[in-house]
This record gives C-alpha cells, sequence and structure tokens, in this order.
C-alpha cells in the first residue's frame, strides 16, 4: 500500500509524517509522533481514553483515520498546559490526587477542557454531560468531577 | 486493522468516479464512528477507502422557508446546536443530541447513521416524521427518495455500489406543529435504542391536520405507524385518542427478542413512548 503524506498541526507545530492508508489517528500520534498520552482502551469509541481535540472539539481519535485530519489542528493532552506550568485542569487533579491508575486521566482531561473553554462557568450536570464519554476503571469519578467543578468556578469567578 | 488503499476525493464527481471504477470493492467513509468498529472487526473487508472529509458539499447545513437542506456529512454534534434545527426540527435535534459520547457526536454524520441502516438508527424516525427526502447521485445524475422508502433491511438501504447520499431534505413543518423524539436505553449515555419513537403533531382549527409517528428497533427497518396516524387526524387531539394511537401504532412493530429486550418489552416501549412522544409533540405544537 502507499503511504501517504499527512500535513496538520499538532500542538501548535506543523507536522508532516509518513502514515499507513488504514492507520489510525491514535496510532499516528502514538506510534509516529512519540505522543503517547492519548491511550487506547476499547478502540471502537465507547471509554474516551483517546479523546484529543479537533479543531478544538473533543473527538474519539481511535475512531478516525490519520488521513481524516490533514490541514485540521490536533491537540493531545502533550500540548494541554505547557512545560512549564500546567493547565488549571491538571493542576487541580494534581493538587486534588485525582488520577488512580490514571489510564484515563488524559482523555477526561481533554474532554474536561472542552465543557470549560465553550462554557467556564459549566454547571456539574453540564460537566457531567461532558465528560459522559469518558469511563473510569477505577470508578474515580467523585474527585473527577469535584476538580473540575472547582476550577469552573475558579474560571468563572475571574472572568466576573 | 485490515489493509486497504485509500482515496481523497475533493468532489462529488471525483467520488463518482471513484466509486464507478472500484465498485463494490470500494467503501465510503464520512464520519467513520460506524465504519471504522466494522473494519477493525473485519466485518467490512474493502479494498478501498473513500474519505469524504474533502468534499466540502456535503458538510452544509442550511434552511430556508422551504425547509432544512442537511449535507450527508452534516454531524450529530452539528444537529444537536444548530438554533434552527433545535427550534424548528426539535426531534431531529434532539435525537442527534442522543447519539454516542460528545467525542462520537463530533465525528458521526447523519448520512452515516442512514446509511449504515441500523434498525435503531436515532436520526430516522425524527426524518420519517418530518417527511423527510434523500437526495442521491450516481453516474445518472441526482434521484429523490422518500426516506420511507430509503430503508429496505438490515443494513440494507436503496443506494447502488456506484450512488452517494448527498444530502437529507426535510421540508418546513409550518406553524402549530411540534415534535419530539424519545427513546429507551437502559443506561443514559452511549447505548443505543432498545425502542426509539419520533411523533410530529400539525394543528388547525382545533383538530390534528397531520400526524406522523415512526418508529425504530421494532422492525427491520425504522418505520411509520401509519394506521396510528390515520387515527388521529382529522379529530381533536384529546387524551383518548393518544391511548389509542399508542395502541394502534403496536401494529406495525414486529420486535425481536435480544440481549437489549424481549419482543415483549420491546411492544409495551412502543406503546408507552408513543404515548409520551404524542403528548409533548402536541403541547410543542400549541395544542
Amino acid at each position: 500500500m502507499p503511504k501517504h503524506v499527512l500535513s496538520c498541526t499538532v500542538n501548535d507545530e506543523a507536522v508532516e509524517v509518513l502514515v499507513q492508508p488504514y492507520v489510525t489517528l491514535l496510532d499516528a500520534l502514538r506510534e509516529d509522533l512519540n505522543l503517547t498520552g492519548p491511550k487506547e482502551g476499547c478502540g471502537t469509541g465507547d471509554c474516551g481514553a483517546c479523546t484529543v481535540h479537533l479543531d478544538g472539539q473533543p473527538v474519539a481519535s481511535c475512531l478516525m483515520l490519520a488521513m481524516q485530519v490533514r490541514g485540521r489542528q490536533v491537540r493531545t493532552i502533550e500540548g494541554l498546559g505547557g512545560a512549564e506550568a500546567l493547565h488549571p485542569l491538571q493542576e487541580a487533579f494534581v493538587r486534588l490526587g485525582v488520577p488512580q491508575c490514571g489510564f484515563c486521566i488524559p482523555g477526561v482531561l481533554m474532554a474536561a477542557a472542552a465543557v470549560l473553554t465553550e462554557n467556564p462557568k459549566a454547571t456539574q450536570e453540564e460537566i457531567r454531560y461532558g465528560i459522559a464519554g469518558n469511563l473510569c476503571r477505577c470508578t474515580g469519578y467523585t474527585k473527577m468531577l469535584a476538580a473540575i467543578t472547582e476550577v469552573a468556578g475558579t474560571l468563572s469567578a475571574k472572568g466576573a | 486493522m485490515r489493509r486497504f488503499e485509500l482515496a481523497l476525493p475533493r468532489s462529488i464527481d471525483e467520488a463518482l468516479r471513484i466509486l464507478s471504477e472500484r465498485g463494490s470493492e470500494a467503501k465510503l467513509l464520512a464520519g467513520g464512528t460506524d465504519l471504522l468498529p466494522q473494519l477493525k472487526n473485519g466485518l467490512l473487508k474493502p479494498a478501498c477507502v473513500v474519505d469524504l472529509s474533502g468534499v466540502e458539499r456535503i458538510r452544509t447545513l442550511k434552511s430556508d422557508a422551504g425547509g432544512l437542506h442537511v449535507g450527508a456529512a452534516v454531524t450529530a454534534r452539528t444537529l444537536e446546536r444548530d438554533a434552527t434545527t433545535q427550534k424548528t426540527y426539535t426531534s431531529l435535534a434532539e435525537s442527534g443530541a442522543l447519539v454516542g459520547s460528545v467525542q462520537v457526536r463530533n465525528l458521526a454524520t447523519l448520512g452515516g447513521n442512514l446509511c449504515n441502516a441500523a434498525p435503531s438508527a436515532d436520526m430516522a424516525p425524527p426524518l420519517l416524521a418530518l417527511d423527510a427526502e434523500a437526495v442521491i447521485v450516481g453516474p445518472k445524475g441526482e434521484r429523490r427518495v422518500p426516506l420511507t422508502d430509503f430503508f429496505t433491511g438490515v443494513r440494507r438501504t436503496v443506494l447502488a455500489a456506484d450512488e452517494i447520499l448527498l444530502e437529507i431534505v426535510v421540508p418546513a413543518p409550518g406553524p402549530r406543529s411540534g415534535g419530539h423524539y424519545l427513546r429507551h436505553t437502559p443506561r443514559r449515555e452511549l447505548d443505543i435504542a432498545v425502542v426509539g419513537v419520533a411523533s410530529q403533531l400539525t394543528l388547525s382549527n382545533g383538530v390534528c391536520s397531520k400526524a406522523r409517528i415512526a418508529l425504530a428497533a421494532v422492525a427491520p427497518v425504522p418505520l411509520r405507524a401509519r394506521a396510528a396516524e390515520q387515527a388521529l387526524e382529522g379529530k381533536p387531539v384529546t387524551p383518548e385518542a393518544i391511548e389509542r394511537a399508542a395502541e394502534l401504532a403496536l401494529g406495525v412493530a414486529k420486535p425481536i427478542s435480544d440481549q437489549r429486550g424481549s419482543a415483549d418489552y420491546r411492544r409495551h416501549l412502543v406503546r408507552v413512548l408513543t404515548r409520551r412522544t404524542l403528548r409533548t409533540a402536541l403541547t410543542r405544537a400549541g395544542g
């Protein structure tokens, strides 16, 4: 099979990489770009561990072919905060000790960040709806929700 | 994943050319949320996948006085959040909001939901209840097919191997019309309908001038409950009329028993969901 040249933006950097036509976005990110934050849980779009942002919107990267993102903006957990400063959500997850095994956390953070970008004052119900596509097998939802709700409060207080 | 070639057409004409060359060994890719799992588990083994994400024409959603034009590659998320769809084609927006998770809805397309032709497709009943038509393009040009004739069996549609679904046209329901889609799932999120029902009621001079009821997951294809519709039309929509329509809707339901629910349970749900969607449709119609 002839490989394709994938040109897109990943975490604000222009990327050009050769990919197989049948490779998923998730595998291209992990195997070709060494971005191993997004995880494969189910591979069928049910668990949300592979969540990345595509043009700012959360998507299941296991359900996309890599070539579908040609010319588009991809952001993974590696590009959510910066090398120097964590994203407020990451900071809250660390401070409140949210991660247990940690496998679902990159996906949860990307889903939560999308909720708060769109609606910084998201209510707990709106947050629950926004992360409904993310499974945590440690069942650590209570702390997760507390951390995201706290950040929503902080962001809205700053914006007020 | 099994290996395949990937074609990246930039126009419908280019996509049609690829389909006529490759025939049934090619498979169209819109959002991919149904296709990729089927490629991964080996249910589908195409030699060539045709990615439609470069075809701008099928990504537009526009409305005018006559109705709503939904490009086949418009996502469930777009329909869920579009103000006009929410206001005038409410049941369609509601069904879009029920497909998968946010991560899935940002990818899943209306055309994909219809062409995948699962008996439980959430976006099919609202479109049947809204008298929608499918615009299909092939080597010989365009044709329009009422959505009632679009589904031919489980995972089968009227589309030939060399045809592409272009858009769905939904006529404006007019004033004093209201609709609602409800489905039953054991889980609140990320589940597949055990039964889905869409109702649309239009009122005129105190009586029902038009009634539409469509059911999903109770037959090989999503279908309309015509006897129930006819019983409602031309009369005031009383609680007794709604009860009778819910009873009549059972007539077309030929459900199977599977892991999601028994046939008896599905028949019970048809009655309950028909009643509930009719009540809400009536309120939304201003009745």
